[in-house]
């Protein structure tokens, strides 16, 4: 069953990387780029169990925890570069 | 028991990740900025407390247990939150959802 | 396979002009390592790896990206200096490690000798099960001790350049209003981000963790509370001026358990000097020896930050 679940957790990550380099807009990209964060860390949690490693739910949290910040951080860079370029034309 | 807890198990894995993979298939398949943060907010939102259930059920209760808890209960809070701030700068970014455009073609097209 | 993914991103980091893109495959490549230092069972270095590429380099990089614009300039240089000063140096490289031992091979010296002496004598000399740890903080520690005043050094020097931040009064994100549910939940989640980064600081001795990993997402934190909130407000929290306190405080802290053991009468960094009982003593000291680390590191990566998102736009 652990099994089946990282063939499917990896094929979502396909489907979601498709989407990462096709989406038209980079909103679909960044969508993309935290859907893909989240799987990785059941990824890590998953993967952690099956092949016994120690630690592996303090490094899934971490990247959890890096996803969320990461995707604020780069949602806040566009909001920034967007009304920088307003303040340009003003 | 334990074989209550490993069916339990099995079925909170199995559940999770078929809504991954739906999560995945919308992301590709449907169209639309917005339509694509329905799939991947919602799906990834349930399946992912899922998958960590089945986790915890097939583990002895330690350490390691509690610490999959506090990653369920934190994709649980932030996975929305995540989507609300992208849609919203989506939003100001100008892109329109769907609904706005179909509505603005079939006004056009009535007062035709 | 690892090594093929990692070799692709990087290509591709390479050759990409719109440099936002290549900021986002700088953090897959990161986290591609921290990967592939998980397969070969360095979970501490895999964690800090983690932690560090693709969480703090990332947002600091993007902050950078907003000042020098998104695509890169074209080369006007010829490569062709650059491509041989490469070749040359990578072929000596090559011929110089050509000789050492293969990785995990177990005749090489330090399998024979340095490892399996740490090996078998670490939890007896320190009381301390991870091995990462006790190396680190204990038998290595005046290296560590250099490597907190290396980072505590460059942390000035960004402050130096950059200045460390004054809220420009003209920031308007947007509305006010639509930021209210970020903020709920980030301010629900921040305390409990806090408690991990002290729980990955004080656990450090039994599972992965340390000063380092703990500064930094001690750092992830505020730097999440003031994308939300704006600089003034966390400028509010954290001011700016604290920072190089705490920085040099931490190193004050590392050299100080130091020095207390050279007061007794024992080398610099003896921890056994610190107690009675030797092994309380290596606790003590790799306690308060780390405490400085991530104090150290927490005030120097959210200098930098602030020195970064802070600037005005270069015009």
């Amino acid at each position: 069953m652990l099994f089946a679940t990282l063939i499917a957790l990896l094929g979502a990550m396909l489907l979601i990387l498709a989407r990462a380099f096709a989406g038209p807009s980079v909103y679909d990209r960044v969508l993309a780029l935290n859907m893909f964060g989240t799987k990785t860390v059941l990824l890590i949690a998953v993967g952690g169990h099956a092949l016994g490693w120690t630690g592996y739910a303090d490094i899934a949290l971490l990247y959890a925890m890096l996803n969320f910040i990461g995707t604020i951080a780069v949602l806040r860079f566009f909001e920034a570069t967007a009304s920088d370029a307003r303040e340009e034309r003003t | 028991m334990s074989l209550l807890l490993d069916i339990l198990s099995g079925l909170a894995l199995l559940a999770g990740s078929l809504l991954c993979i739906t999560g995945g298939i919308g992301l590709w398949r449907l169209p639309g900025v917005f339509c694509r943060m329905h799939a991947a907010s919602l799906n990834d939102t349930l399946g992912t407390p899922l998958i960590l259930l089945g986790l915890m059920l097939q583990m002895e209760p330690s350490l390691t247990t509690l610490k999959l808890v506090c990653i369920a209960l934190f994709i649980m809070m932030t996975n929305p939150s995540a989507t609300h701030a992208l849609s919203r700068a989506a939003l100001h970014g100008g892109e329109r959802p769907l609904a706005d455009r179909a509505a603005g073609a079939e006004d056009e097209s009535s007062k035709r | 396979m690892l090594l093929a993914l990692l070799l692709a991103v990087a290509f591709a980091a390479v050759r990409m002009r719109d440099l936002f893109s290549v900021v986002m495959l700088f953090s897959i490549y990161s986290l591609l390592t921290a990967a592939l230092f998980m397969d070969l069972d360095a979970v501490d270095v895999a964690f800090t790896e983690a932690a560090v590429g693709a969480g703090v380099s990332t947002i600091l990089m993007l902050a950078s990206l907003r000042l020098v614009g998104r695509s890169e300039q074209a080369r006007r240089r010829n490569p062709l200096l650059a491509l041989s000063v490469v070749a040359v140096t990578g072929a000596a490289l090559i011929y110089g490690l050509s000789d050492a031992p293969l990785l995990g091979d177990p005749n090489a010296p330090a399998q024979q000798h340095v490892a399996p002496y740490y090996i078998q004598n670490a939890m007896a000399d320190t009381g301390v099960p991870n091995l990462v740890t006790a190396v680190l903080a204990s038998y290595r520690g005046f290296d560590t001790f250099g490597e907190t005043l290396v980072v505590f050094t460059a942390g000035l020097a960004v402050m130096l350049l950059l200045g460390s931040g004054r809220a420009r009064d003209n920031q308007q994100y947007g509305s006010e209003d639509d930021r209210n549910i970020q903020r709920l939940v980030v301010r629900a989640l921040i305390p409990w981000i806090l408690v991990f980064a002290l729980y990955v600081q004080f656990h450090g001795d039994f599972g992965a963790g340390g000063g380092f990993q703990a500064g930094v997402i001690f750092a992830s934190a505020f730097v999440l509370f003031d994308l939300v909130h704006g600089h003034r407000v966390t400028a509010q929290v954290i001011p700016a001026h604290w920072l190089p306190r705490l920085g040099a405080l931490g190193a004050l802290i590392y050299g100080g358990v130091g020095l207390c053991s050279l007061f007794v009468g024992q080398p610099f960094l003896d921890y056994a000097a610190l107690a009675q009982d030797p092994i309380a003593g290596q606790h003590l000291g790799i306690l308060l020896v780390e405490l400085g680390v991530g104090l150290t590191v927490f005030s120097v990566i959210t200098a930098i930050y602030y020195a970064f998102s802070t600037r005005e736009q270069l015009r």
